[in-house]
């Protein structure tokens, strides 16, 4: 199944991708569409992942054309 | 409830007028208005900051601060809540963030507004990349309340 993965800000910048349309297996979780597209690199502990643009574990599995999102902790807002 | 994604330089307080303008409060129903502005500053970790860039995952942006804003008012007797922030070229002194709530006694107004403004900067997807005269770096974490 083809699903969308996309990367922000230092992460896409250490990984050096913004967005990669991939294949995977049914079942495939999170944590393993990090592992298929970050090949060299395992997935950092604050590492933030969201599917279809919410919060989600890296357990999670995840469905055809879901887009999957990494990215590190947030710093919006103000002083 | 508004939420509002700016990618230019905005005046808060002329953004204000012109919301309640717009008859976005029923005058009269309202007895409280709380009301929270972000400036950039121009020193962060002992340094001096000549700009920043605030980058957003657009989309999940504003879900995520529709969805606190939905919270507060589940929690909170409100008459209405407004969230503008700003993504984009920074330069130190502009408003990054703006955030109001208006309700009918001030208890409301200052814990939801207080409320917006902690989850916003807890779980809403922004970042924000320091210019600094050495290069630009990544704000690693936010600062506590």
């Amino acid at each position: 199944m083809r699903i969308q993965v996309r990367f922000f800000a230092a992460l896409r910048e250490r990984v050096g991708i913004s967005e990669r349309a991939i294949s995977v297996p049914e079942n495939t979780t999170v944590a393993q569409v990090w592992a298929l597209v970050v090949e060299d690199k395992s997935l950092p502990d604050n590492v933030l992942a969201a599917k279809n643009m919410e919060y989600v574990d890296t357990a999670t599995p995840v469905a055809e054309g879901d887009e999957i999102a990494f990215f590190p902790p947030v710093t919006g807002g103000a002083p | 409830m508004t939420v509002e994604i700016l990618d230019s330089a905005f005046d808060p307080w002329h953004y204000l007028a012109e919301y309640r303008n717009k008859g976005a409060q029923r005058s009269g129903q309202f007895g409280a208005t709380a009301v929270f502005v972000g400036t950039m500053r121009d020193f962060n970790q002992d340094e001096p900051v000549q700009g920043m860039v605030l980058e957003h995952y657009p989309g999940m942006t504003e879900g995520h601060l529709e969805k606190i804003s939905r919270e507060a008012v589940r929690r909170w007797d409100l008459i209405d809540s407004l969230i503008v922030h700003r993504v984009g070229e920074l330069l130190p002194g502009e408003p990054i963030v703006l955030v109001a709530v208006w309700s009918a006694h001030r208890q409301a107004a200052f814990e939801a507004s207080r409320y917006l403004m902690e989850e916003l900067k807890s779980k809403a997807p922004f970042w924000k990349k320091e210019q600094l005269e050495a290069g630009a770096r990544w704000v690693e974490r936010n600062t506590p309340g």
